[in-house]
């Protein structure tokens, strides 16, 4: 199985934002996921973008993203905002989770623009759960800020709105001077505001802060549109992977058994070592240091940035 | 109960003892009869084939565990115990607990453990060959062995008491099922089992190197609640050790009965791996979880209604011929992929990489030095209400010369 899923919906949701509805084009549930969780988005120039899902888990069969169209970014928002249009299918990766909501009677969520997107399920989770929680929600003006309505109609005054050019920055002073210690805070945003509220929590308690920084730090290789070869070396086999299928389906399609169960990069059963090449990695369980190190992959959704793989098989 | 008139009827006492004994005609009987089939003796309905069981595993948001994964229904029966925060969970509140243990149990981070249990199992063949005739009980010799030797080890577990371990977690299979015979018969030591085990789970009585440490150690970072740390630790020690001593007795019997697939075994040690999920698929250890309906659920044009328990035969679902060719086999040509021994979706056993490490060094260790493994004797069978489980597994074995 290559997960490639369909734009079932494309729509504005502030200035500068679309949401996008993924669905499976067969219509299979799709991997289960947690708040704070991001997929892997394929674009039309094979570039790999990160997005937050900011549906409902309850709803198995949809993920929904939104996107920020970033004038100074590397232009794969522009793909998202000017090409992709319902119907279109893109190759996705995850869900995975650097941002998960852990237990607290109280929460304090601080977004900034385009940031709201993993905390909007953090605060249905809240809710449900009953916790106290209350979320400060800045950005450029009202117009640029996605969910607003959403937002205040289902919460109203648990929903702090401080567009910037009415009311200037977060007055985070006031917000975390004071440190509490039932409380657990949650941002996401630009990274200014994610250093001023770094040094706004420096006296908090140790993990009481939780933040998701949205890096660019690493531009990661294009994702591959054309067939590459993996040389399983015990076997002395080599099977070549074209795009619609998995890694898996081709090393047993050659007879060599990998045991695996979820398909979905999500149980860890189909863990296999490599020795030579870099996978391009789709799973929802590796850490980012395991993912860098090329040591080994999940080749039920896994694959290779490079023309050869070769594995421990 | 209504909306039952349409659905194929079953009157088996599924918990019988005669059903636990020879569970394989009844998973017949019950994929026979229908994709839902109505148990009059429980008023609940059951899947027995492999579709609808996988589905139904996956689909938390319709079929929920918070209710109980036992015949028990939470919404208006009182736990015999404060609930698990993992198997009798649901998201979100089943979600901390989850990722941590997952973090923990991770096949990366059961990397380090790998060379000492290879040794544990090599030094424990080594005893049992040379200790006796090469005639022994192996599933108290190794199936019950060799997990208590690793895992509370593992777990951080003090030297004492340890025997109460499989007494507790008979209990606990047991209690998913009716108040049977089965479960009276431990009734009177329900409250010393579970004393022992919880006091097991406070940080003092851990060492502070194992996976209960980092439980706590994820408690002091805040990622789980210092309420939820010990429950999560006895979540470990519940469903950690009688699981996977089940399992290894299922290989040995499995291999002591297909000496073909012994010498295949023993040709391509790397099989052992395969050979563990497809003794889980044929045997199935854990036999049936239930699950409760969130909302009026229609299954194969059968409804489910709302807070109705549904059970699922995880054993049935293995041997499934529209999902297996010849499923009674034991076959390690077969790829057991995709069996649900091990559950699916969001509660799918946490350890399952924890048991896999378990039955490949041990396998392995026994591929090297034994050339044979018989019978000498029919095995018994040890009854409970949830595990197909065992009493003893008489071989004997020839050593590798």
């Amino acid at each position: 199985m290559v997960v490639t899923l369909e734009i079932s919906a494309k729509e504005a949701v502030a200035e500068g934002v679309v949401a996008l509805t993924l669905v499976h084009p067969a219509g299979a549930r799709l991997p289960d996921w947690t708040p704070g969780s991001h997929i892997e988005v394929v674009l039309p120039d094979r570039t790999v973008r990160h997005y937050s899902l900011c549906g409902s888990r309850w709803d198995a069969y949809t993920y929904r993203v939104a996107v920020l169209r970033e004038p100074y970014g590397r232009g794969g928002s522009a793909l998202v905002h000017d090409t992709l249009r319902p119907g279109d299918r893109v190759g996705v990766g995850g869900p995975r989770n650097h941002f998960p909501l852990v237990p607290s009677e109280t929460y304090l969520f601080i977004a900034g623009g385009i940031g709201i997107t993993p905390l909007l399920p953090m605060v249905q989770q809240a809710e449900l759960l009953g916790a106290e929680w209350q979320l400060l929600y800045g950005g450029r003006t009202r117009a640029s800020m996605a969910f607003l309505e959403e937002l205040t109609a289902a919460y109203g005054e648990r929903v702090h709105i401080a567009p910037q050019d009415e009311v200037g920055l977060l007055d985070l002073g006031s917000w975390l001077g004071a440190p509490r210690l039932d409380t657990k805070v949650y941002c996401c945003g630009p990274a200014p505001l994610l250093t001023a509220v770094e040094a706004a929590c420096a006296h908090w308690p140790a993990y009481t802060l939780r933040t998701e920084r949205f890096t660019a730090a690493e531009q990661a290789a294009p994702v591959r549109d054309v067939p590459f070869e993996v040389e399983l070396r015990r076997t002395g086999r080599v099977v070549t992977v074209t795009p619609d299928v998995s890694v898996l389906d081709a090393v047993r399609s050659v007879g060599v058994d990998v045991l695996s169960s979820c398909e979905q990069g999500t149980c860890g059963t189909c863990l296999t070592p490599v020795l030579e090449g870099s996978p391009d990695h789709r799973d929802s369980i590796l850490a980012d240091h395991e993912r860098v190190a090329n040591t080994c992959m999940f080749p039920c959704v896994s694959r290779s940035l490079d023309d050869r793989l070769v594995l421990d098989l | 109960m209504p909306g039952t008139a349409e659905l194929p009827v079953c009157d088996i006492d599924v918990f019988s003892p005669a059903a636990l004994e020879d569970p394989e005609e009844l998973h017949r009987v019950l994929r026979g009869a229908g994709p839902v089939v109505y148990l009059s003796r429980y008023d609940v309905r059951a899947l027995a084939r492999h579709e609808e069981v996988h589905a139904a595993l996956a689909d938390w948001q319709h079929f929920e565990s918070g209710s109980g994964v036992g015949l028990a229904n939470f919404r208006h029966e009182e736990p015999w115990r404060p609930p698990s925060v993992l198997l009798e969970a649901d998201p979100p509140r089943h979600d901390a607990p989850r990722r941590v243990l997952r973090d923990i149990l991770a096949p990366s981070a059961l990397r380090v453990l790998r060379a000492a249990w290879q040794r544990a199992a090599e030094e424990l063949v080594e005893q049992v060959l040379t200790s006796g005739t090469g005639e022994f009980d192996a599933f108290t010799e190794l199936a019950c062995a060799f997990p208590l030797k690793v895992f509370p080890d593992a777990v951080g577990l003090g030297p004492y008491g340890r025997e109460n371990l499989l007494p507790y977690g008979n209990v606990a299979f047991n209690s998913f099922g009716p108040v049977n015979d089965l479960v009276r018969a431990d009734a009177h030591r329900v409250a010393e089992l579970s004393a022992w085990v919880n006091a097991q789970c406070a940080r003092e009585a851990l060492t502070d190197d194992g996976f209960g440490a980092r439980i706590w150690a994820a408690a002091d970072r805040g990622d789980l609640t210092r309420a939820q740390a010990p429950l999560v630790v006895r979540s470990l020690l519940t469903a950690g050790v009688d699981t996977t001593v089940h399992g290894l007795a299922a290989c040995l019997y499995a291999f002591a009965t297909h000496p073909e697939q012994w010498q295949r075994l023993r040709e391509r040690p790397e099989l052992a791996r395969v050979a563990f999920d497809e003794a889980v698929r044929w045997q199935s250890p854990v036999q049936t979880f239930f699950r409760t309906a969130t909302t009026d659920v229609t299954i194969a044009g059968a409804l489910v209604p709302e807070g109705t328990k549904i059970l699922m035969f995880l054993g049935a679902a293995n041997r499934d011929p529209d999902r297996w060719d010849d499923p009674d086999r034991f076959d390690l040509t077969r790829d057991p992929s995709g069996h649900v021994g091990f559950g699916m979706g969001i509660h799918q056993c946490v350890g399952q990489h924890v048991a896999r490490l378990e039955a490949e060094t041990l396998l392995t260790a026994l591929a090297a030095r034994v050339e044979h493994i018989e019978l000498t004797a029919t095995p018994g069978r040890h009854l409970n209400n949830t595990l197909r489980s065992w009493a003893s597994l008489p071989v004997r074995v020839h050593r590798t010369r």
